[in-house]
């Protein structure tokens, strides 16, 4: 009796130790999530600040971003974004961005799917020395191409394009895609091929109905990627365009004129330009965090 | 994988290799042609053998340029890479939370580079900008287009700024790959945070990380849309780096021989660069975890 009597005290002083340390942990937990939120809440208002400046100005006129200095518009006017919508030489550097970045994904994409399953799949006389040829154009300065870029398109009539740009953009987005597409399609396992053509698929119906589906989030970060690096690039547009297919880009140095720069206009369309881009990240929104790795985790 | 041999896979390569090499080829072998010959017009030309090229590497502006490029490019990286590392660490891993964190991490990389220039330029004015203003409350004199060392600051923490987020959406990504397990097993044996970041964390991220620093390294090195409208390249030409140079060389100067023979040597630094970086990260890790497969 008596010597049962002492374990129970230690059992329970046992279990209240072990609850002190859980509560402490808890705490401990408690304060590093804490932490964890401040910090992130610190980084993402540093990423923040300046774009929601950029949408203050946009809402402000001329008079009141450089006569008064304010945190948020005080005469809030939607002028800068009419002025935008009616002059059609604005709202078609729009389209004509649109326009290039489009074609530019079908062709980038269109190439690179069986390129990049001949690099997965084969062997063949040299497949390495290709994948590092294509790799260096990755990393080909925009600036080194463009007098020859400037005088081929002109030679061949393509200048002031959409064409003359898309293509010219393949430069980079193609190398980029069969490296993306390469890295998804290694981690589908060689036996669905096998099967499928045990199963009396052909190879092109393979790819398509079997193959593609099964990497459609390959394919969609890959048209995320290849959009991305389309849609932001300014030197290669501005110098293969004109008139007819100029980007928005290169239109918003027009905002700078003798009297001075149209600050309210160009931030308008700076906020414009950030648009599409928030529409394509929120439709890959679910695979971004898989996708970033290209594949490759 | 075991791949199968087959030559006719050229077949699938082709279409790409045809679009690739009009890109890519017929431009390159037009510059390898401008960088031997003195061109004067369409009919007179002249070969200069390397002549071109002992100007250029002579010549003491683009020295300065490429020196002041790799400045910028590694001081980028440094900050970079571990800030890019702490924020993976930070995003929340599930719920609405996750995906908004995402979205909003993501907004830089998807402006255009030269409204990413607008955007730091409206913020840093000293007379409209509530970063220029700010800074200026405080009482110490900012301003960017007078003082080289304002500019270099406020061009490194634009950069940060776009480009952080790319290293913190790989991370990420690479930190989402690792099984629960293996943190299971590290709380049964007490490993700290820092064992857990050390042994776990950082091993995964060795694959996104080279595919980070690759691409920061490469697109530093090719910046110029951003300091361009933000700086113009100035005060002076202390924040001129080399596309700028590049780009004012060809297009303003018409200089074809000279910048030819840059372009050249730009290019054939950066695959030497990146040659360097992925041979010394691959054989670091080789050394470090033995696996069979990468």
């Amino acid at each position: 009796m008596t010597g049962s009597l002492p374990t129970t005290p230690a059992s329970v002083r046992q279990q209240a130790a072990a609850a002190a340390a859980k509560r402490r942990q808890r705490a401990r937990s408690s304060t590093t999530r804490w932490r964890r939120r401040i910090l992130l809440g610190l980084y993402l208002t540093f990423v923040l600040l300046p774009i929601y400046w950029l949408l203050n100005i946009s809402f402000q006129t001329n008079s009141e971003i450089l006569g008064s200095f304010s945190f948020w518009p005080q005469q809030f006017t939607l002028g800068n974004y009419i002025g935008i919508f009616t002059d059609a030489n604005w709202y078609m550097g729009y389209a004509n961005s649109l326009a290039y970045v489009l074609m530019n994904m079908l062709i980038s994409i269109s190439v690179a799917l069986p390129a990049a399953y001949a690099f997965s799949r084969f062997t063949f006389i040299g497949d390495k020395h290709l994948f590092f040829w294509l790799l260096t154009n990755l990393m080909a300065p925009p600036a080194v191409f463009l007098l020859p870029y400037f005088q081929l398109y002109y030679s061949v009539g393509l200048f002031d394009t959409h064409v003359a740009v898309a293509l010219a953009h393949c430069l980079f987005n193609i190398p980029l895609a069969v490296w993306i597409l390469e890295g998804f399609m290694s981690s589908v396992p060689k036996e669905v091929d096998e099967t499928a053509y045990i199963d009396g698929y052909s190879f092109p119906a393979f790819f398509v109905k079997i193959f593609l589906p099964m990497i459609r989030s390959g394919i969609g970060v890959t048209l995320f990627f290849l959009f991305m690096f389309s849609w932001v690039e300014l030197l290669l547009s501005r110098t293969l365009t004109a008139t007819n297919a100029q980007p928005i880009a290169s239109i918003m140095t027009r905002t700078s004129t003798a009297s001075g720069i149209d600050w309210g206009t160009l931030a308008a369309a700076g906020v414009l330009t950030i648009i599409p881009g928030i529409v394509v990240v929120y439709f890959v929104r679910n695979h971004i965090a898989k996708g970033f790795a290209l594949g490759r985790t | 994988m075991n791949k199968v041999q087959n030559n006719r896979a050229w077949l699938l390569i082709l279409p790409m290799l045809l679009l690739v090499a009009f890109s890519a080829i017929i431009p390159l072998m037009t510059v390898v042609n401008y960088s031997v010959q003195d061109v004067f017009d369409a009919h007179t030309r002249f070969f200069t053998g390397t002549e071109w090229f002992e100007a250029i590497l002579n010549d003491r502006s683009l020295q300065a340029a490429l020196l002041r490029q790799f400045a910028f490019s590694f001081t980028i990286l440094a900050i970079e890479v571990p800030l890019g590392i702490g924020i993976a660490l930070l995003m929340p891993k599930r719920g609405w939370q996750a995906s908004t964190v995402l979205i909003l991490i993501t907004l830089p990389l998807l402006i255009p580079w030269n409204v990413v220039g607008s955007i730091w330029q409206l913020f840093t004015r000293g007379d409209i900008g509530l970063m220029g203003v700010g800074i200026r409350e405080l009482g110490y004199a900012y301003n960017i287009t007078r003082n080289p060392t304002d500019a270099w600051a406020t061009i490194i923490l634009m950069d940060v700024w776009h480009w952080t987020p790319l290293i913190a959406l790989l991370c990420y990504s690479g930190l989402r790959a690792i099984p629960d397990a293996y943190y299971q097993a590290a709380r049964i044996d007490r490993a700290s945070r820092w064992a857990v970041f050390r042994y776990i964390q950082l091993p995964k991220l060795t694959n996104v990380l080279v595919i980070g620093v690759l691409l920061r390294f490469m697109h530093s090195f090719m910046i110029y849309a951003e300091p361009f409208v933000l700086t113009g390249g100035g005060p002076g030409s202390s924040t001129t780096f080399l596309s700028q140079t590049l780009t004012t060389m060809a297009i303003g100067q018409r200089d074809l021989g000279p910048s030819a023979a840059f372009s050249l040597i730009y290019f054939l630094v950066i695959l030497l660069v990146c040659w360097v970086f992925y041979t010394a990260i691959m054989n670091s890790q080789k050394d470090a975890t033995p696996q069979g497969e990468a």
